[in-house]
Formats: structure tokens, sequence, C-alpha cells
């Protein structure tokens, strides 16, 4: 499986998400740069965190205009998997992509630690290889993780199972602890954590791994004929 | 050149924890009678006159990127622009 890591002005997790699918899965990844224009080659999108153009504006704002994010909607509607982590889950809200936006956190603080994350939504393409309801230890590292939305959209989201990903404690001030959520498709999913950060006991976990190991599962599964 | 003046606010839905610490912050400071504080984004825009329907254009740049209309208003104002 072929992976994108799209790398804006600012991204600083590409590395991590590339490490991940490369070396931990030993899956073929690129980084591609913002003003890409052809994502027609890639199997699967990843949209790492950082602080695309300083977090101007709002977080993900401008990067959502950028070249790349037109052939990402694309993918979207190709129906490849799409992950956005962190800022790369603010880029997918300000495109439109994802339902809600991310506020500031409601302590104002930037919080970087480990937190426990209940799988919500075992049964997609990015959390088959977790059970439902498992508890994992993943890192959080953002100063706006504040997942808001109206109350329509949040029926929707619970209505269509589109929640994937909650906390097991408030502390951001997350719309009922909302840590992760997926189109109503199953394609894209865009979560705060980094499960790119835990692929690994040597770095304090591998609770992270099981997401991109769903992803290759899955598309192993749809696309390579058992010969 | 016309100035264009955008004043973008926090829908009243959404919670300001901003706001909430500068209000905090001015009760200390015993301005008690401050009953709500809410912070917003003050743009200033520079259109040049042939712009047919300004308008249009400005609602147009609000909606694609100057502001998230899940979370935020706006208004503006035109001005005539003195050129420089």
């Amino acid at each position: 499986m072929k992976f994108a890591v799209i790398v804006f002005p600012g991204s600083n997790c590409d590395l991590d998400m590339y490490h991940a699918v490369k070396d931990e899965l030993g899956e073929e990844a690129d980084y591609v740069w913002h003003d890409s224009t052809d994502l027609s080659s890639y199997d699967g999108i990843l949209l790492p965190g950082g602080f695309s153009y300083g977090d101007y504006l709002r977080c993900g704002a401008i990067a959502q205009s950028s070249p790349v994010m037109d052939e990402v909607r694309k993918a979207a509607e190709a129906g490849k998997p799409v992950l956005g982590i962190c800022n790369g889950f603010q880029i997918l809200t300000e495109a439109g992509i994802l339902p809600g936006v991310l506020l500031r956190n409601k302590n104002l603080k930037f919080m970087c630690r480990t937190v426990s994350l209940k799988v919500e939504n075992a049964n997609t393409q990015f959390t088959n290889e977790y059970a439902e309801g498992e508890e994992i230890r993943i890192p959080i590292a953002h100063g706006e993780g504040n997942y808001y939305c109206d109350d329509a959209t949040y029926e929707q989201l619970k209505k269509n199972n589109q929640i994937v990903f909650s906390y097991a404690d408030d502390f951001n001030g997350s719309r009922n602890n909302i840590a992760g959520i997926i189109n109503e498709r199953g394609n894209v999913l865009g979560m705060m954590p980094h499960p790119e950060r835990a692929v690994s006991d040597l770095i304090g976990g591998s609770d992270g791994l099981s997401l991109f190991k769903s992803i290759v599962k899955q598309w192993r599964e749809a696309n390579v004929s058992h010969a | 050149m016309k100035k264009v003046k955008i004043y973008v606010t926090l829908r009243e839905s959404v919670l300001d924890p901003q706001g909430s610490a500068v209000m905090g912050s001015l009760h200390k400071m015993g301005y008690g009678d401050v009953a709500d504080v809410r912070i917003g984004k003050y743009l200033e825009l520079l259109i040049s006159d042939d712009t047919r329907d300004i308008d249009a254009y400005v609602n147009e740049m609000c909606h694609k990127l100057l502001t998230n209309t899940v979370i935020e208003d706006y208004r503006f104002e035109i001005e005539e622009a003195v050129s420089q």
C-alpha cells in the first residue's frame, strides 16, 4: 500500500507519520508537498500534525486552501482512506470534509501528555484491529483540540456512529469528549491524539500501531487478489 | 481603492474561554460590572475600485477563507480609501 504524507509549511509530525507506515509497517510512503496537484498514484492520504502556516487566521484555515487539498478532496470522494491527525484534523474540518471545528482548549493551555482513549467504533477501516470499547493510551499535543459542533451535527454523528474515539476524561472541553470522528462514508478520519507517536514500545507505547495496521488490512482485503 | 473593514465575532452559542479568562482578570482588577467578554477579530482589506460587486466579493472571501461560519459571524463596512 502506498501512502502520501502531505507536508505543509509548518507541518512537524510528517516524519513520525512516515516512520509509522514505512518503518513500522513496511509499506510505501512519500512526502508530498502542499502544492502538488496529483495524488492519483497513492492508495492512502495522511495529513500530519503541526502548525501549518503558523496557525495564522485559524488552525488549518490557510492550509485548507492549498492546491493539494483539491486532490485530498478527490481522494476522499474516490473512497480512499484519508487520515488527518491533530493539525491534519483541523485542516479537514476547515476544508469542510469533516463536520465541526476545533476550538481553543477550555483551559487555554497547550497540553502535551499521554491520555486514555476509548474506541467508540471498532467497525471502521481505521479501527478494525481494535476491540469495541477498548481503552488505549495515545499521546496528545494540542492547544486547540476542543471539538465543537452544533446540536444537529452532534445528533448526526451519534446516529451514524461517526464518533470513533473519545477521551476517557474531559481535559480540553470537547463536546462529549470527542477525540476523533469519521465522515459518513467511513473513509476519512480526523483525530486530535497522535497514534503515529505510539507505534513502538521503545518510544513509550504501541497502542497507535493498530490504527495503521487497520488501514492496511482493509486495503489489502479490498485490493489484493489472492493468487 | 475601497477599504473594507471586517468584524469577525464568535457565534453566541460558542463558548469563548479566552473571553472568560479576560473577564476573570477584569473582575480581579475591580471591574466587577463587566458581565461578559467576547473576543473577536478585525480585518482590513484594500480592494481596487474595478471590483464590480464588492459585497459579493467580500462575502465570498469571508465564506471561503476569512471566517469559519460554523463558529463565527461577521459583518463589514466599505469606505473610500484615500490613495497614497
